[in-house]
């Protein structure tokens, strides 16, 4: 499997085409050609893990006979031993005497990622199933969802930047189409566009990143990429300026500060995309970008001599940004959008102090427990009376207890609190950032800590707590949807295990850091001091805000203080209005260009460009009146015409003469004679 | 297959011409066999274009194959030398597919006033000239075939185009035909400044300009650069192009876009390159600059446009931009992106102009205000429109984007240069050029999105709520099937250009050492 | 008699021809001012052909008296023709040939 995992894109691949071309005969059931498809995508990415896994075993001496699976063990010395990914690759394109190929690149983040994937991408579908039923689109919705699920499989297998490029827009693309679901509002297809536009803007850095990786690498690959950076010979600042092109993109994708506007308007999209889009899979594709090429970032921003550096700085400031404007919303999802924001913050961060794999541990918790909360505020709103708005909800722990119990789950996970998944991945990352030495880091996640636990209980209190406030009769969803609730709720709550070191369990770092071309980074002891510190933290955080929440359930958030206090309203405009960022950007920029610049633009090509091309003919043809007025009609035409007057004038004159009298002719014909004859005689004479 | 060999590019031709003389001895009333005629005649010419498809020689695409060589003029020593290799093909190909596409779309919709006899004998005189200048080899014969074009496409706006058409068309007329008689100076300059005096393409290119001075060179360079930048067209150029196109009919449009623009860059990469090459190191800074002001400036412009068709006309320029920009930097890597983003340009926005036309058909008006929810009320024509958008705005896995990349890659590391812009710092010119192209691929989703998001998306408007619109037609669909195929192919497997071009492009790369 | 005699007689009668010619009004009279010149020429033949002894001067003289005839006979006919048209011999009311 490892050496043919591109299967695991192609079957989704297969299904989009099949539901595309025979969808909309076929009904229904064509939601169950999708699911099928991602299932046996799942089951090849299972074995491919379990081969992975095996090859790794073998490789360290940990191996219990299961060799044959596996091939092209490479061990580099006796104390590191080195596993090689496996790549395939095909002839893609080529300029002058180079290939370039398109393929697959397996090792140990390739499989979690694809684990991750099929298995967050099946539990949706099926959940979608219930939740489309009876939409305008559902077959097409399915069709996106399988084009989706191939993308994303498309670009973590990718052997090669150019390819990890296309994965990463026809996630886009796929993020666009269903944001936009429900294109008939204005709203939903503004929302998708202003997604795409906004990711895209980021992509102009991931463009140019992979384009100096490239002529400073000499090629595409990523394993070459990786062996540069690593090696000795590495122009340093070259890849600076690949990595801070490269964070360009992640910030774009990832929803960083300061491009993450456009993840809590992309809540106009399906819940269903919401959590399998923008919080499991495509959000995080840009801190899976950041640790595919981690070496290039590792050595880039210089992680490792400590130190403030960009993509830390970038993580933290978007951890805090995003869980304090949690606190404001009055959108269920869109609470959990800010919350995404602010997890994909610690993901950066934990990149930018050197925690690799702490990094890709949360990343693989929070797609379970972001998933999970996503699903259920679905659940909630599919059977309290379609609405997300928590102003309408309330008290519906009793009617929905399987809702009520899982989300419960996925929000303990997220808040940190122990055992749940989110405590090992989040503690491993608040751990490292001390022990690599960046404080303010770990401080600025503690704050974040805190932040998140208050936030949800919020969220958790005002959905399901108290008096129920909305219309209708709430009630627990169907099978279908929450059988995924439920999976994923094991999920959030034993996941964390793979990587508990207290337990001796440190799987994220023996399977899947890598090995082959990967930078020495250190990995902290488990400190229970810190651990203690952070739930604690957390513990405090829920039980003030239950407190403040409790006695305040009626009323909107600080609406006393908004009242006393002038500089507590700014703050809280300034919260509602999210930093004006939208503003900035939409109106100023975006208005700017398509407004002001773009008509400008537009005037001076009519006006001067045009203006130009005009007037030259405007005064070629002027030149040929002139031409033919002045010179032509007065000068050449006007001598012709002379002549014409003066012969016409002297025939005027003449014709007096003829005046038809014959004694006038007489009389002339006798004085000529006359006249001759004194000549004659004159002449004669003299 | 040797009279195959030796006749081909005559047949590829000249069929249509011989389509042309049927079609004008057919009485005007029998509009069938008008029709038949045309459609037939297009297709054999097509039909050749798939015997060389098959026949090429691809692991030698750089050389010249179906060379032709008879003498012509021998006064002026032009010859009849047709040849075709990597660069060409494809472009013939395109050509000949796209009069096929444009033949059957006109079948049933023939633009005011009807008469499908003179509309169809000016495209097939049309095709004469197009598919004759991609494979001429001997600059009279590539001049004579240049200019042809102008003529049917001058009738076909003047004569089928909208209210505005006889400014449009003379328009276009006139700048064209200014930049190609400044060409023929250079093309004589040329002939009678080179060692050899010949007029042979391939000849002049293995002189590469020697013997003749370089600062004539430049001026030699200047002729060429107008004659082909007008075609393209380039900023500041470009402003036939947006009148033209709002004017001209729809399959006028097309062919416009797909084939017409592609001469000027064709040129190019044809003759002015590898015959001038010392002047092209000098002239490329500024040919890039040009190129990049372009795609920004289309850019702006489409955002500020109201009318669907005439914004289309304005990415062409911003499209055109990038493609101009990778010849700009004497790369293979440019040129090949050059190559690939004509071919994916000329699908892409010939869809493009086709669904124009299929909607102004359909609602009686291209004004973006007043359409809307295309997608509920003709799904079928809004989903390819859509997918033509995301074609055109360089989305990976469509053709655009095999254009696009490269050639933002490519001004990375640009040929030597001469000294030029900034002080002769051409690597940072050309890698500003790079940033700011870049931005255009955002502007360039900006653009077509806002006019998807208008068109397409929302609900359909009060005005046309109660009118019958039909969904696409029978022809559109015959028409339009192959280049929806052939974009998502070269999309997916980009090989299947690059591997042809490559050999050609290599070929003039090598004069710059790239 | 002297020559003189008769070319002073042939010049009064010339003189007197030119002077109705140009001078009278009437149609008849303007013919017959004209017959007074060419006798004024007879008169000039005849003489100065006696006073060389050569004959051929008479010869001319009888061939004027013939055409003169002849002239009249074609003038006398237009100045009718002109008279029944415009009921008056006055030639100055004859001037249809103006330019």
């Amino acid at each position: 499997m490892l050496q043919n995992a591109w299967l695991v894109p192609s079957l989704p691949a297969a299904a989009f085409l099949v539901i595309l071309l025979f969808g909309k005969r076929a009904g229904k059931s064509a939601a169950w050609w999708g699911i099928t498809a991602v299932a046996a995508s799942f089951v090849a990415s299972c074995v491919a893990a379990v081969q992975w896994v095996q090859r790794v075993d073998d490789a360290t001496g940990t191996s219990n006979g299961l060799a044959a699976f596996t091939k092209g063990v490479v061990t580099t010395n006796d104390v590191h031993h080195v596993v090689k990914p496996v790549t395939e690759s095909v002839t893609w394109w080529q300029n002058g005497a180079v290939k370039f190929g398109v393929g697959t690149y397996v090792d140990g983040l390739t499989v979690l990622m694809l684990v991750v994937v099929t298995l967050v991408s099946l539990l949706v579908q099926i959940y979608s199933v219930a939740y489309m039923r009876g939409d305008r689109r559902f077959t097409w919705y399915f069709a996106a969802l399988s084009l989706f699920t191939a993308s994303m499989l498309t670009l973590v297998v990718a052997e090669n930047t150019i390819q990890l490029l296309v994965g990463w827009e026809l996630v886009g693309l796929c993020s666009f189409m269903l944001i936009g679901h429900w294109w008939e509002e204005p709203e939903n297809s503004r929302a998708a566009i202003k997604a795409f536009l906004t990711t895209r803007t980021g992509d102009i850095g991931l463009m140019i990143g992979i384009i100096v990786l490239f002529f400073t690498v000499g090629s595409f690959g990523v394993g070459a990429t990786n062996l540069y950076a690593t090696g000795a010979g590495a122009h340093h600042d070259l890849l600076l300026a690949a990595a801070v092109c490269l964070m360009v993109g992640i910030i774009g994708k990832s929803g960083q500060f300061p491009l993450h506007t456009w993840l809590p308007d992309a809540m106009a999209g399906p819940t269903p995309v919401s959590a399998l889009i923008h919080a499991a899979t495509m959000v995080v594709a840009g801190v899976f970008l950041g640790a595919r090429l981690y070496p290039v970032f590792f050595n880039g921003f210089s992680i490792a001599s400590g130190g403030v550096n960009f993509m830390a700085l970038i993580g933290g400031v978007t951890i805090v940004i995003g869980a304090v404007l949690a606190f404001v919303q009055h959108d269920i999802k869109k609470v959990l959008a800010y919350s995404t924001i602010s997890q994909l913050g610690y993901m950066v961060m934990a990149l930018g102090v050197g925690a690799w794999s702490a990094a890709v541990f949360h990343l693989f918790t929070h797609a379970f427990f972001k998933a999970l909360l996503f699903l259920g505020a679905g659940s909630v709103s599919h059977s309290a009376g379609h609405t997300f708005d928590m102003r309408e909800m309330g008290g519906l722990r009793k009617p929905m207890p399987i809702t009520f119990w899982t989300f419960l789950i996925g929000s303990a996970a997220l808040a940190g609190i122990f055992p749940l998944a989110g405590f090992w991945s989040k503690d491993e990352i608040l751990v490292n950032a001390g022990a690599n030495g960046f404080d303010a880091f770990l401080i600025v996640g503690l704050i974040g800590a805190f932040l998140t636990a208050a936030y949800m209980t919020r969220a958790v209190w005002l959905t399901f707590f108290g008096e129920f406030r909305g219309h209708g009769h709430p009630h627990e969803s169907e099978r279908l949807i929450t059988g995924p609730l439920v999976v994923l709720g094991a999920l959030s709550v034993g996941a964390g295990v793979i990587n508990a070191a207290p337990l001796g369990l440190e799987k994220i770092k023996d399977w899947i850091e890598p090995t082959f071309a990967f930078p020495v980074v250190g990995h902290a002891a488990f400190d229970y001091p810190k651990a203690v510190l952070s739930v604690g933290i957390a513990v405090v955080a829920i039980g003030v805000a239950a407190y403040y929440w409790y006695r305040n359930a009626e009323r909107p958030l600080l609406s006393g203080l908004t009242q006393r206090s002038p500089l507590a309203r700014a703050g809280y405009r300034f919260l509602v209005n999210k930093y004006y960022l939208d503003d900035l950007y939409e109106k100023v920029i975006v208005g700017g260009i398509q407004g002001a610049v773009a008509r400008a633009t537009y005037w001076f090509d009519q006006h001067v460009i045009d203006g130009v091309v005009n007037g030259l003919g405007r005064g070629t043809t002027q030149l040929a009146h002139y031409t033919y007025d002045i010179v032509d009609q007065r000068l050449v035409d006007g001598a012709v015409n002379e002549l014409a007057h003066e012969a016409d004038q002297a025939g005027a004159e003449l014709r007096r003469v003829q005046s038809g009298r014959v004694q006038r002719y007489a009389l002339l014909l006798f004085g000529g004679v006359g006249i001759l004859s004194l000549a004659l005689f004159l002449t004669n004479t003299i | 297959m040797q009279w195959f060999d030796d006749s081909a590019l005559t047949l590829a031709a000249f069929i249509p011409l011989v389509g042309l003389a049927l079609v004008l001895l057919i009485p005007g009333a029998k509009e069938q066999a008008i029709k038949v005629t045309a459609l037939v005649a297009s297709v054999a010419a097509a039909l050749v274009g798939v015997g060389i498809l098959a026949d090429f020689d691809y692991s030698h695409a750089g050389r010249l194959q179906f060379t032709i060589d008879k003498p012509w003029i021998s006064v002026i020593k032009a010859r009849y030398h047709m040849g075709i290799d990597g660069i060409a093909l494809p472009l013939l190909i395109l050509s000949m597919l796209m009069v096929v596409a444009c033949v059957i779309y006109s079948w049933n919709h023939f633009p005011e006033p009807h008469s499908p006899k003179g509309f169809l004998a000016l495209i097939l005189l049309l095709e004469v000239g197009m598919n004759g200048t991609f494979i001429a080899q001997d600059l009279i014969l590539f001049f004579v075939f240049f200019e042809l074009v102008l003529l049917p496409m001058f009738f076909m706006i003047g004569v089928w185009g909208g209210p505005n058409r006889q400014y449009a068309a003379i328009k276009f007329f006139l700048f064209t035909l200014f930049g190609s008689a400044l060409m023929l100076v250079s093309f004589l300059a040329i002939f009678f400044l080179s060692k050899h005096q010949t007029f042979q393409m391939n000849e002049l290119a293995q002189l590469g300009g020697a013997g003749i001075a370089h600062g004539t060179q430049v001026l030699v360079f200047g002729g060429l650069f107008l004659g082909f930048a007008i075609k393209v067209p380039m900023f500041p150029f470009h402003t036939w192009l947006p009148d033209a196109h709002t004017e001209a009919p729809t399959v006028g449009s097309v062919l416009l876009a797909a084939i017409l623009l592609k001469l000027g860059t064709y040129g190019f990469i044809r003759i002015a390159l590898p015959i001038l090459p010392s002047a092209a190191r000098t002239w490329a800074p500024y040919i890039g600059l040009l190129a990049v002001i372009g795609i920004i400036y289309g850019a702006l412009c489409c955002l500020a446009q109201r009318d669907m068709k005439r914004l289309i006309a304005f990415s062409s320029v911003a499209h055109m931009g990038f493609v101009m920009l990778g010849i700009a930097t004497l790369t293979s890597f440019g040129l090949n992106a050059a190559v690939f983003g004509m071919v994916a340009h000329g699908l892409i926005t010939g869809m493009l102009f086709f669904i124009a036309g299929s909607v102004q058909e359909r609602y009686g008006t291209r004004e973006m205000r007043r359409l809307g929810g295309m997608l509920t009320q003709i799904p079928r024509l809004g989903w390819i429109l859509g997918f033509c958008v995301m074609a055109s705005l360089g989305l990976p896995g469509l053709a655009g984007f095999w254009g696009e990349f490269p050639a933002i890659l490519s001004a990375y590391s640009p040929a030597r240069l001469a000294p030029g812009l900034l002080n002769g710092d051409h690597l940072l010119t050309f890698r500003i050029f790079m940033v700011v192209a870049a931005i255009g691929t955002v502007l360039a989703a900006g653009y077509l999105l806002s006019m998807y998001q208008r068109v397409a998306f929302g609900s359909v408007g009060a005005e046309f709520e109660s009118a019958h619109v039909h969904d696409v037609h029978v022809p559109e669909w015959v028409a339009w099937t192959p280049l929806l195929l052939l974009i998502t192919a070269l999309g997916v497997y980009p090989n299947l250009l690059f591997h042809m071009s490559n050999g050609a492009v290599t070929n003039v790369s090598r004069i710059f050492g790239g | 008699m002297e020559l003189n005699e008769f070319l002073i007689l042939s010049a009064f009668l010339f003189c007197t021809g030119i002077y109705g010619v140009l001078a009278r009004r009437n149609g008849v009279l303007v013919l017959m001012s004209v017959e007074l010149m060419l006798n004024a020429v007879n008169i000039n033949l005849v003489a100065f052909s006696a006073f060389t002894k050569n004959v051929s001067g008479q010869v001319f003289a009888l061939f004027v008296i013939t055409i003169a005839a002849a002239e009249v006979g074609v003038g006398l006919a237009i100045v009718l023709l002109i008279y029944r048209n415009l009921h008056s011999p006055d030639l100055d009311e004859v001037d249809q040939l103006k330019g």
